[in-house]
């Protein structure tokens, strides 16, 4: 189920911030639902979203809550429409109950969280990446997988929104969007692509598919009709079987539903995970960046140019599932490798995880004020490893 | 309710504990509808978490969504705003409802928004073991107020009147035919704006042993009746009027 929907106007310049780009992308997706709650810095995207989705036959719905926000989220994708919420990190805490809904029901949906300076309120305008194991581990007993996909760039934010939907509608799953409050609050000028593929759910063929399951091995994504069409759906939270009738004593029925839940995501990591990868054979100092400390490892990879030191560099497009195999791949052959994060240093420890001990590992750490990582002082760490 | 209409909207009968009215309810909603439509295929039913909101999942035969807790209205409000044809009906407990999901009932209320809710009030949270609830009186007996509430409820009915509901009743499972007239009702009522039925129903197994006297106050009849009727435009009625094109979302 594929067809394509490219922009209207591709020869068209567009400057737009980086909250634009996310809503206009969604658009471009065919997502027709949106709710969500103010909150700096993710305010734009419902402000942009109330004025241009009701244009397009869409709807945007300003709620109480975040809770709120989301139900009515996963409520909308079960009537057929692809919906969005956006919000940043006190939102998204609220969200999480929901987001663990959205998973164990298989609801496709697409969740923006825009990054800014935690704990708490912290320092509520200002970015940060702090949010990066909430997407992950968020929900109580997280025994599930959950996409994650993180963008550098104004351009890229429209583009990969478009690839969050597309993951969301492919695997039946919430795709968390974490963007920081840098890239999306920064406006850049770029051309949209001319066209980018969209994809769609599979609906049931016959009203005895199992919905909320699969019998195959090979098949893991259960096809999902919407509201209305007479397959008398049973959504549950609860562990439910193939036709979603609560079972919650069986612990074999709960461990094969949970098992497929992470397998679906798990088996399909090559297709799913994107990274950017520059590693020059010679290089024997890396940096891994992921979200808008990457803008500084680019320039900072010119600066190193000029000093003659080869930087290679691994930018992490998707956060989770952890491209595990990817950074192995990356870590290997280099003698030290710098992880420069926008909070305490908290996917260094899955960089950890997956070295050989042969890479020395450099956790560089800059938090509060919402200060940029600048290239300047990734190349002084540089300098000073070479 | 029949047993054509059992044949026809069931898909399991339900057990609930002996003397719980929630068997009244479910009687009157079923038969409520029996009485007025011939299909519950453009219904979509959602509960939340708690005794009450079995009553829908997984026994009726129709689309339903067991939400998590408290948020079965807002699940409701994405229904229905993504497909407008949809009758949307929510049944659930008065902590989930009044309780955990007390901004959503009296948002929902405030925006008109169009969907029938219908709270089962049992005066307690049953389902964890008898815990003081909203709508627990004055001096009642729980597991967390062992010497007698010392909180003032909430008037569940007239909130959601003084609010902006297009209507609201309360009725006790002692008033059975007037109950299914009130669901009747606001299964009509909730396809133009926010119509909602309270029922009294004092949960048998944490409630009423402890609190005799209690229960003989649920039956003050100017408690009960209708509290609101009026005609008011929708929210989602509203919303769709300012999609500019008509273009179809799905």
């Amino acid at each position: 189920m594929e067809d394509n929907v490219g922009d209207s106007d591709p020869a068209k310049r567009k400057f737009w911030l980086g909250n634009e780009a996310i809503a206009e992308g969604a658009i471009a997706a065919g997502c027709r639902f949106f709710a969500g709650y103010p909150i700096t810095p993710s305010s734009e995207i419902l402000q942009h979203l109330s004025k241009r989705l009701p244009q397009i036959g869409g709807v945007c719905v300003q709620m109480e809550d975040e809770i709120a926000s989301l139900g009515a989220v996963i409520g909308a994708s079960w009537a057929g429409v692809k919906a969005m919420t956006a919000t940043s990190g006190p939102g998204f805490s609220l969200m999480q109950e929901n987001i663990g809904y959205a998973a164990m029901t298989e609801t496709p949906c697409v969740i923006v969280d825009v990054m800014r300076v935690g704990p708490s309120t912290g320092q509520a305008t200002l970015a940060s990446q702090g949010d990066v194991y909430q997407t992950r581990y968020g929900s109580h007993c997280a025994d599930y997988e959950i996409i994650t996909l993180v963008p550098s760039t104004v351009k890229e934010s429209y583009e990969l929104i478009i690839q969050a939907f597309n993951l969301a509608e492919q695997y039946r799953t919430p795709v968390v969007f974490l963007s920081d409050g840098h890239i999306s609050r920064m406006s850049e000028t770029f051309r949209t692509p001319e066209k980018q593929p969209i994809m769609n759910r599979k609906k049931p063929t016959c009203k005895d598919d199992p919905i909320f399951g699969t019998t195959s091995d090979n098949e893991l994504v259960p096809p999902m009709p919407s509201l209305g069409e007479g397959y008398n759906v049973l959504v549950t939270g609860s562990t439910h079987d193939l036709k979603g009738f609560r079972d919650t004593q069986d612990g074999d029925i709960h461990r094969k539903l949970v098992h497929r839940l992470a397998d679906k995501i798990i088996r399909n990591k090559e297709k799913i995970i994107k990274i950017e990868r520059n590693k020059p054979e010679e290089a024997e100092l890396g940096i891994i960046s992921y979200g808008s400390v990457s803008r500084a490892v680019w320039e900072a990879q010119e600066l190193a140019e000029e000093e003659n030191i080869n930087l290679a560099h691994l930018r992490l497009v998707t956060l989770w599932p952890f491209p595990e195999k990817e950074v192995k791949s990356f870590l290997s052959g280099l003698k030290n490798v710098i992880i420069p994060e926008m909070n305490s240093g908290l996917i260094v420890r899955e960089i950890e995880r997956c070295n050989d001990e042969k890479t020395n590992i450099h956790s560089f750490s800059k938090i509060g004020g919402g200060e940029p990582i600048t290239p300047s002082e990734l190349l002084d760490l540089a300098v000073s490893l070479s | 309710m029949t047993e054509e209409i059992r044949e026809k909207f069931l898909r399991v009968v339900p057990k609930f504990c002996p003397g719980c009215g929630n068997v009244i309810v479910f009687d009157s909603i079923i038969s409520a509808i029996g009485n007025l439509y011939d299909t519950m295929d453009d219904f979509v039913f959602l509960s939340g978490i708690g005794c009450a909101a079995w009553i829908p999942s997984p026994h009726f035969k129709a689309d339903t969504i067991h939400t998590t807790h408290g948020r079965p209205i807002t699940f409701a409000t994405g229904v229905k705003l993504a497909n407008p044809d949809l009758k949307v009906v929510v049944i659930s407990g008065e902590g989930d409802l009044a309780g955990i999901g007390g901004n959503h009932l009296i948002h929902a209320a405030r925006k008109n928004l169009e969907m029938t809710v219908i709270c089962v009030n049992n005066l307690v949270y049953g389902m964890t073991g008898g815990q003081l609830s909203p709508t627990t009186p004055q001096g009642a007996i729980t597991k967390t107020t062992l010497k007698g509430n010392i909180e003032y409820p909430f008037d569940l009915a007239r909130l959601v009147a003084y609010v902006g509901a297009s209507y609201a009743a309360r009725w006790t499972t002692a008033h059975k035919s007037q109950l299914q007239k009130s669901i009747e009702k606001a299964l009509k009522k909730g396809q133009k704006g926010f119509a909602f039925v309270e029922v009294i129903s004092p949960c048998p197994t944490q409630f009423t042993h402890r609190n005799l006297k209690t229960f003989k106050a649920t039956k003050n009849e100017q408690n009960l009746g209708e509290f609101i009727d009026i005609e008011r435009e929708g929210f989602v009625k509203r919303i769709h009027s300012s999609i500019e094109e008509n273009h179809l979302m799905r």
